[in-house]
């Protein structure tokens, strides 16, 4: 459904960030895409989006295709009637709006006729903002103002939506029912889903693939079950050593040391 | 008392008109951060549109003020899209600087095609004083009241209920996001554009029939634009209308109760904007940010 192709990204001319990345998402599935902290996670994700753009940076190389069709020349506004739509790192609710407003702001480039059955069906994944629908949005707690996020997507009726950090600040409790309702999202209405995550426990169970990126490239993917159970990612993402224990800070060296022969 | 109330009235009459200026500085202002220093040049243009159309097309005037109101709506979507949208990412001091040069552009542009002299407006709104609760005000102020209602009605309307108009306030709260929703930006300042145009326009029209004539000088009230935005705060659209009326109240009651050898009119309601701002820097009505704790 998605497939990039050696994609390189260049921020302000010269600060070179994917370095020939490749990745593909088949319809239906929820894909992981897990990593450190400035290894290109979001910027994948904008790549894709068009969001690159006020921000300086651009693809210089490679191409994005979704459905068969070069993506990576078209604005964002023409890659959202494709059916993209990426929920943005920190929820980025509009504040000032209210939950009604945000809601059928998401719902730009959809037909009027549709928008009364799309809210309704959003208000039922996410019973907690029926109750508030005409609060402003930047009263919400930050569990609420991720459900609206993710509810915000859900009015543009897209074929993939892209998740970045969905867990973000939030308790563990409430990271539990938006993974929930991920799920179901995918199950239930047939979306694609794109997940860049830094729990990497809560996405490989979550994912029915999964990349590993490090320092702009892709170095490992796979079935997540084998992931789990791959040496590497066991040390340095899920914080355990080959015997199944928490790791101590004492080989702290020898971590960097692997990191780098990883990357 | 009679005075009073014709002071009150006029002063409304006229506040109406500023807030209509005002609101198109605002809007612009709140959805692409962009200090609109023409915002009295849209105001002349939309008066010139209206003579053009009005005294030397001969159109019928109600036919004629539409033809001139769209005429507008056009010329503030082309300035947008000509002028300021090669300025995006360019520092706000370099494209306040352009909107000022923009202003006097607009002006040479107008004094080339319709002269410099004062021209006579088209008798279109009848000027017969009225009598309420026995002050006489000129029925054209009345309307120039109740127009300046009706379009702040619609616009609310347009802001709540319309696609476009909740695009427009999600651009003004955060543009990227805004962005990610498959929203047009540069189609939203287009569209801001043209809204500030046709407030404009409608304010020099009515400013036009009230003074009985038209002039590059008429540009001049939107000096007064500045008054009113930062008092009611830069990025409120109520506080445009609630400065507007204040403004020209205060200038009404200062020309008409102290003793006009001072000329204490005009400079009142800076005075009063200077106390404001003491006491609310943000201006009456500035958006304060939504803090979650």
């Amino acid at each position: 459904m998605l497939e990039l192709n050696n994609i390189e990204v260049i921020y302000s001319d010269v600060i070179l960030v994917l370095k020939g990345l490749s990745l593909a998402v088949k319809e239906g599935q929820i894909v992981a895409l897990l990593g450190s902290n400035g290894a290109g996670k979001s910027t994948t994700l904008k790549a894709i989006s068009g969001l690159l753009k006020p921000e300086n940076g651009a693809v210089t190389d490679g191409e994005i295709r979704f459905l068969g069709q070069p993506i990576h020349k078209k604005d964002a506004a023409s890659i959202v009637r494709t059916g993209i739509f990426q929920v943005m790192e920190g929820r980025r609710v509009f504040e000032h709006l209210t939950i009604d407003e945000n809601l059928r702001a998401g719902a730009y480039t959809q037909k009027h006729a549709v928008l009364h059955k799309d809210l309704e069906m959003v208000y039922d994944y996410f019973p907690r903002l029926r109750e508030r629908h005409a609060q402003k949005a930047g009263f919400l707690s930050g569990g609420e103002q991720q459900m609206l996020a993710i509810g915000r997507a859900l009015m543009a009726q897209p074929k993939l939506i892209m998740l970045d950090e969905p867990s973000l600040g939030l308790a563990p409790l409430l990271v539990e029912e938006i993974f929930r309702i991920i799920k179901r999202i995918n199950k239930e209405h047939g979306t694609t889903i794109l997940l860049v995550e830094q729990n990497a426990r809560l996405a490989l169970d979550a994912a029915d693939h999964a990349y590993i990126m490090e320092n702009g490239r892709i170095v490992l993917d796979g079935d997540p079950a084998d992931l789990k159970d791959n040496a590497d990612v066991r040390e340095f993402y899920l914080g355990l050593n080959e015997v199944g224990h928490r790791k101590s800070y004492r080989e702290v060296k020898h971590y960097k040391r692997r990191k780098r022969w990883l990357s | 008392m009679e005075k009073f109330i014709q002071l009150t009235l006029s002063g409304v009459a006229n506040g109406a008109i500023f807030s209509l200026v005002a609101l198109g500085f605002v809007l612009i202002y709140k959805s692409s951060d962009v200090i609109n220093f023409a915002q009295g040049e849209l105001l002349m243009i939309g008066a010139y549109l209206t003579y053009m159309t009005v005294q030397q097309f001969g159109l019928f005037w109600p036919i004629g003020v539409v033809v001139a109101v769209i005429l507008a709506a056009v010329v503030g979507a082309l300035i947008e899209s000509l002028v300021l949208r090669p300025l995006i990412g360019e520092p706000a001091i370099s494209v306040i600087m352009v909107t000022i040069g923009l202003s006097s552009l607009l002006r040479g542009i107008v004094g080339a095609i319709w002269g410099v002299t004062p021209l006579p407006a088209p008798q279109f709104l009848p000027r017969d004083p009225v009598k309420i609760l026995g002050a006489s005000v000129g029925l054209d102020k009345l309307l120039a009241i109740g127009l300046a209602l009706l379009l702040f009605g619609l616009l609310t309307l347009f802001f709540r209920r319309s696609n476009e108009g909740i695009a427009m306030r999600a651009v003004a709260d955060d543009q990227q996001a805004a962005l990610s929703m498959g929203i047009s930006i540069k189609r939203i300042w287009a569209v801001a554009w043209a809204i500030a145009a046709v407030t404009a326009a409608v304010g020099g029209i009515l400013l036009m029939s009230i003074f009985g004539g038209v002039s590059g000088t008429i540009g001049r009230v939107g000096l007064l634009v500045f008054p009113v935005v930062i008092l009611g705060g830069l990025d409120s659209i109520p506080g445009a209308i609630i400065g507007g009326l204040i403004i020209g109240l205060l200038q009404a009651f200062a020309g008409g109760y102290l003793p006009p050898e001072l000329g204490l009119g005009e400079v009142v309601p800076y005075v009063v904007l200077i106390l404001i701002l003491l006491v609310r820097p943000y201006g009456l009505f500035g958006q304060t940010r939504i803090e979650r704790v």
